[in-house]
């Protein structure tokens, strides 16, 4: 028992360790290289020195989109034309639009469609209420930060670790035995004697999964928002207040005008988040259930089921719902940036 | 709150008793907000609060008992922490590999970013700024969009109409493809955030150097890039944990194997295969949070400077 305990010891140490030592081996290499480079285009005098200087800083980053994004990028509108139905296929062919037809007219991906635009919906209008709700309570409270950071602290946390805590808030046990989750308890003691199986009860598991991506939101729209709220001037807020307005007056005539254009970035960009979400639903339900929308049947039409081509106008359907919101995003951002 | 509502106060002074009301009810209207604020804080603290008491619990206790039982009949054990990093559900080797990938896909993009960044800044010739906004416009590509062609790539190399323009990276398998696709990836945000910081960096500084005879790389490397620390801290913190809660592209480049996966593919994999054994997935759980919760929680003023630019990221 002992002995073998050693041994996998051992060998998670011995793997730990040619792990790290490759870590160590990339950055270390990659440094190397750089100040080779570097060492060798600092040799190089007169003419030629400023474009060797421009081809090595901006070539490295130059290659990395290119084979990164680009070319992907081109290859997965590609794909998309075309029926290749596994990976490797040999005989493909261009076969137009039909899989964007599918996909619009396929009952389980219409399906799938509708619940995406249904998180698109409520996510970002909760998560957005909560996070101004909070960053409003606690605009002049003197230990403001630590209700904030209670807030906030969900935001380093990944997806599936997400998914791993709210289980233990949805489990479900018979109703007759003690109760490990903390949802069947509390509805229990309200005086619900006899709770659903959250997770696999439809429609409600899908509700409940976006109050995960809620929780995990909330908090970056409250630090953003708060932000905004603070750059109000204080003179403003006075008149406001000498002129009669306070509390929710207050708020709704002077605050929320001020702030509407952070608020509206604040709202697509949770938007743009929840357009990807697939963690949460690949974790949880694994898309089952009716749980599943267009980030996590795209992963499966990908690399499961291998309909790579179906899977690949997904993922452009997914593209071009995401840049019009980036696209007004950075319209304002800068617009807001010019006027500063 | 004092300072901001004396001049009211001062206005209203003639109506002494109503003043006085208004001043009570203010008072009591904002410990009513603290307090709301102070709930709201509680509710959203009490699920990892849950999973923290559970991954100090026996198995047994937290597969037939709720967490708070633990106030009640306390009994603490690490059994679960020996079990999960030690035992068959391993989450030592995924530590490592979340560790071994997160470090290259962080510091590889500050370098290369910030020479990007420092090259369209300060060195402009003709399309700089095409480049620039072209680079800047390609966060519209979702991560989504690359994952079947770079797969590809890894496996057989980039070949355009049959043609190999480009032979495979020979990492097909390890987990240098997880940290090269995020290298990628975090270019467009990379590039954008460091060239911002580093295009107002002031030009008399840059000029002196080039009077004393500094070549570019000479400036870059002894004034830009120390200079540039700021931003650099506000994306590498943004980056590490992005790369850190990652899963899908673990899950895509990954594997199956618990050998090439992070932490947030194995955890994904614990949940599937454990099913209704919540009790070894607290220790796993709270072991894969608490790296990215201490690095947020010390360098959090950096991070929300990432944030909003980053948040558009993927």
């Amino acid at each position: 028992m002992t002995t073998a305990y050693v041994a996998l010891a051992s060998s998670t140490l011995g793997q730990a360790a040619s792990t790290l030592f490759g870590v160590v081996e990339a950055v270390g290499g990659f440094i190397a290289i750089l100040l080779v480079v570097f060492f060798v285009a600092g040799r190089v005098t007169g003419r030629l020195q400023r474009p060797v200087a421009i081809v090595v800083c901006l070539g490295p980053a130059l290659f990395l989109v290119l084979l990164g994004l680009i070319i992907p990028a081109i290859t997965t509108i590609n794909n998309s034309l075309k029926n290749q139905q596994f990976l490797g296929q040999l005989k493909t062919k261009y076969i137009g639009f039909k899989n964007y037809t599918y996909a619009f007219t396929d009952p389980y991906t219409q399906q799938t469609i509708i619940r995406t635009v249904l998180w698109l919906l409520i996510v970002p209008a909760l998560a957005v209420f909560v996070g101004l709700l909070v960053a409003l309570l606690v605009d002049r409270m003197r230990y403001a930060s630590i209700p904030k950071t209670m807030v906030f602290l969900p935001t380093a946390i990944s997806f599936v670790g997400a998914s791993v805590i709210w289980s233990y808030v949805y489990n479900y046990k018979a109703p007759s035995l003690p109760q490990t989750g903390l949802l069947s308890q509390v509805v229990m003691k309200l005086g619900w004697s006899n709770p659903p199986n959250w997770l696999i009860t439809v429609p409600l598991n899908t509700f409940l999964e976006m109050v995960i991506m809620i929780w995990i939101q909330a908090g970056f729209a409250m630090v953003i928002l708060g932000a905004a709220l603070k750059g109000i001037p204080d003179e403003i807020i006075e008149s406001a207040r000498l002129d009669g307005a306070s509390g929710i007056k207050l708020f709704r005539t002077v605050q929320i005008p001020m702030i509407r254009t952070t608020l509206v970035v604040v709202i697509t960009t949770v938007m743009i988040t929840t357009l990807k979400v697939f963690d949460i639903v690949f974790t949880i339900n694994n898309g089952n259930f009716s749980t599943d929308v267009l980030a996590r049947q795209m992963y499966a039409d990908m690399f499961v089921t291998n309909q790579v081509s179906r899977g690949s106008a997904l993922a452009v359907i997914l593209f071009l719902a995401v840049t019009p919101l980036i696209y007004y995003n950075v319209r304002t951002l800068r617009r807001e940036r010019e006027i500063r | 709150m004092t300072t901001t509502t004396t001049p009211a106060a001062k206005v209203q002074q003639p109506l002494k008793g109503q003043a006085a009301v208004k001043a009570v009810r203010k008072a009591f209207s904002s410990s009513l907000a603290s307090a709301a604020a102070v709930f709201i804080g509680i509710i959203w603290t009490i699920p990892t609060f849950g999973l923290f008491v559970n991954s100090f619990r026996s198995r047994e206790a937290a597969a037939t008992t709720g967490w708070w039982e633990a106030f009640i009949h306390p009994s603490f054990s690490l059994s679960g922490y020996n079990e999960v990093l030690t035992g068959g559900g391993g989450l030592a080797i995924p530590l490592v590999n979340s560790l071994a990938i997160t470090i290259p896909a962080t510091i590889i993009p500050i370098f290369v970013a910030s020479m990007a960044g420092y090259a369209l800044a300060w060195m402009r010739f003709k399309g700089s700024d095409f480049i620039f906004f072209g680079i800047f416009a390609l966060q519209v590509v979702p991560l989504q969009m690359a994952l079947v062609p770079l797969q590809q790539y890894y496996v057989h190399g980039l070949q355009i109409f049959g043609v190999t323009v480009l032979p495979s990276p020979g990492i097909n398998g390890t987990i240098a493809q997880i940290w090269l696709t995020h290298t990628m990836f975090s270019m467009p945000l990379a590039i954008f955030l460091i060239h911002n910081f580093i295009a107002q960096l002031p030009s008399s500084l840059m000029e002196a150097a080039r009077v004393d005879g500094a070549s570019h790389l000479r400036i870059f490397r002894s004034i830009v890039l120390p200079l540039s620390m700021p931003a650099i801290a506000s994306f590498g913190i943004f980056q590490f944990l992005w790369v850190w809660n990652d899963l899908l592209v673990a899950k895509t480049f990954g594997g199956t194997s618990p050998e090439m996966q992070p932490v947030t593919a194995r955890m994904q994999s614990l949940v599937g295969s454990y099913g209704a054994h919540l009790d070894l997935l607290a220790p796993a759980g709270f072991l894969t949070i608490v790296i990215p919760l201490i690095v947020f929680l010390s360098l959090q003023r950096y991070f929300v400077r990432g944030l909003l630019a980053g948040s558009v990221k993927g």
